[in-house]
């Protein structure tokens, strides 16, 4: 009996949460700006520390999995005679794959934590309150701008990560390793498709990045406000945000690239 | 006297446990109001009352004729408006300089330009002698400092009410001499209503004009500072003269202190 409490309370749990944390991120975006010059202010200072502090992070990880993509290709490759195919292998695996994946698990560590760490310390050091007590919404002037900044600044980074991976692994296969540069190019150019290849890896890192940011900056609007629970929400934005990302990536790419 | 706060019957629990029990209680108009107790007694919960930021479980609260928990969220933030908050930690917002903070309010609810809006700011922090930190960003800023930016940041609108959430509390005693003279400067100045929450005995009998004590989730005094002074209530002196011993207990609930050194595990 006891067992079937527990499942009850843990379904239950999920769901009233899921539905709060619905409704919080349904309030945020449409509660809209009342003066714009002032949102565009803040929404542009969160594109800074969201996304331009992610690019070395972003631009150094694209590039290493580049280089160790392009080295295991080639040797696989090279027993078949077909190691002009790394260009292929490099852009598909980067545009529909692991451009999206790792950029969402690298930003829901990266920014996904800091934002939750820095919203739940606004709400410990009563900077929240102190905004409600102003009539100031602190959904639409703190959480909105962050939201928003995480949402246009993922699939961006995912982008570059893509062409940075694609770049480094040209440099590995083509400058070291001698494959000719113009088979790399073409059979990249034969295979990859705008509208299927790059824009579902678009399409994926704008629905990583929903997922990743809300629950970023959700937990940390309702944590509890002392260091432990601070602590707590920014583990659990790591490790809700990867899992999220992780599952999604399943159901997305089973939409899109499976044949059934 | 013109009642600008008024609670009636007013009971708040926070889980099982009732912070406030059916308290009544009016705040003047105009006056400095001091709300002492112990700590834990839930002062700080009355000002979150007063704001809006909880809501009663029965009785009523309004503020000038507003009642805040049947308000809807434009009337409360449109009475909020009329309110300033200084927060026990000052609570200024750390990705703005001081002179941001204070500007924010008056940027948000006034058509002022900019040459006007500095001018306010600089008017602001020049009495709590903040002037020239303008520029300092919060982290930049002692404790003391914090709080008295923060207490020019609550004031920028002029608001009829500011609420003091422990503003002596960790203040050194020049700090102390300073806030209590604002406080008072500002409340006749500008005739502003101000509540202050406090357990500082000596700082808040010296500038009220009107005390509440509370104990034990009711109102066990409410009057003038000399009406204090004077009291003969068990709990009110103990309160007073900070005794250990008395109605209040020091010690939290527990076990026989001889028993439980003697128990074997």
């Amino acid at each position: 009996m006891a067992v079937f409490k527990y499942l009850f309370d843990s379904v239950y749990g999920f769901f009233d949460a899921f539905g709060q944390a619905g409704i919080f991120l349904f309030q945020t975006l449409f509660r809209l700006p009342v003066r714009f010059s002032e949102a565009l202010r803040l929404y542009i200072r969160q594109v800074y520390s969201v996304g331009v502090l992610s690019l070395v992070i972003i631009v150094v990880s694209g590039a290493f999995i580049g280089m160790v993509l392009a080295l295991q290709g080639y040797t696989i490759l090279t027993r078949y005679g077909s190691e002009a195919a790394v260009g292929q292998l490099l852009a598909l695996t980067l545009l529909r794959e692991l451009g999206p994946v790792v950029t969402g698990l690298l930003f829901a560590g990266r920014a996904g934590s800091a934002l939750t760490a820095e919203i739940g310390l606004m709400k410990a050091t009563e900077q929240l309150s102190s905004y409600e007590m102003m009539g100031i919404d602190p959904l639409r002037r703190v959480i909105a701008p962050r939201l928003l900044a995480g949402i246009t600044c993922m699939p961006i980074l995912a982008l570059i990560f893509s062409a940075v991976g694609i770049w480094a692994g040209m440099m590995v296969s083509v400058q070291w390793l001698g494959v000719y540069e113009g088979s790399f190019w073409s059979s990249m150019q034969q295979s990859v498709y705008f509208d299927t290849d790059v824009m579902n890896g678009v399409i994926k890192s704008f629905v990583f990045a929903i997922a990743v940011v809300w629950i970023a900056v959700y937990q940390g609007y309702v944590c509890q406000p002392t260091s432990e629970g601070i602590g707590r929400a920014t583990t659990r934005t790591v490790v809700m945000g990867s899992l999220a990302i992780l599952g999604l990536d399943f159901l997305l790419t089973a939409a899109m690239f499976g044949d059934f | 006297m013109e009642v600008y706060i008024d609670v009636k019957n007013l009971s708040f629990y926070r889980g099982k446990r009732a912070i406030y029990d059916d308290i009544t209680l009016q705040i003047p108009k105009g006056k400095i109001t001091a709300v002492m107790g112990p700590s834990g007694v839930g002062k700080t919960t009355l000002l979150r009352l007063i704001g809006g930021q909880v809501v009663q479980d029965s009785g009523s609260l309004t503020v000038d004729g507003v009642d805040i928990a049947a308000a809807s969220r434009k009337e409360l933030f449109e009475a909020r408006r009329k309110m300033g908050m200084l927060f026990q930690s000052g609570a200024l917002f750390s990705d703005m300089s001081v002179f941001e903070n204070v500007a924010l309010p008056l940027q948000e609810y006034t058509s002022f330009d900019k040459e006007m809006i500095r001018d306010i700011v600089l008017m602001k922090l020049q009495s709590v002698g903040l002037r020239g930190a303008a520029d300092l960003m919060p982290s930049e800023l002692s404790g003391g400092m914090a709080r008295r930016a923060a207490l020019a940041r609550a004031i920028a609108l002029d608001p009829d009410l500011v609420m003091y959430d422990e503003p002596f509390a960790g203040q050194d005693p020049i700090s102390k001499g300073v806030l209590v003279e604002l406080i008072q400067r500002l409340n006749s100045a500008a005739n502003m209503t101000s509540v202050l929450v406090s357990h500082d005995v000596e700082e808040s009998l010296s500038i009220a004009d009107h005390v509440c004590l509370l104990s034990g989730g009711s109102v066990i005094l409410s009057g003038t500072p000399d009406e204090v002074r004077s009291s003969t209530d068990e709990r009110v002196v103990q309160f007073l003269n900070g005794l250990a011993d008395g109605p209040v207990a020091f010690h939290y609930p527990a076990k026989d202190y001889r028993e439980q050194l003697l128990e074997r595990n």
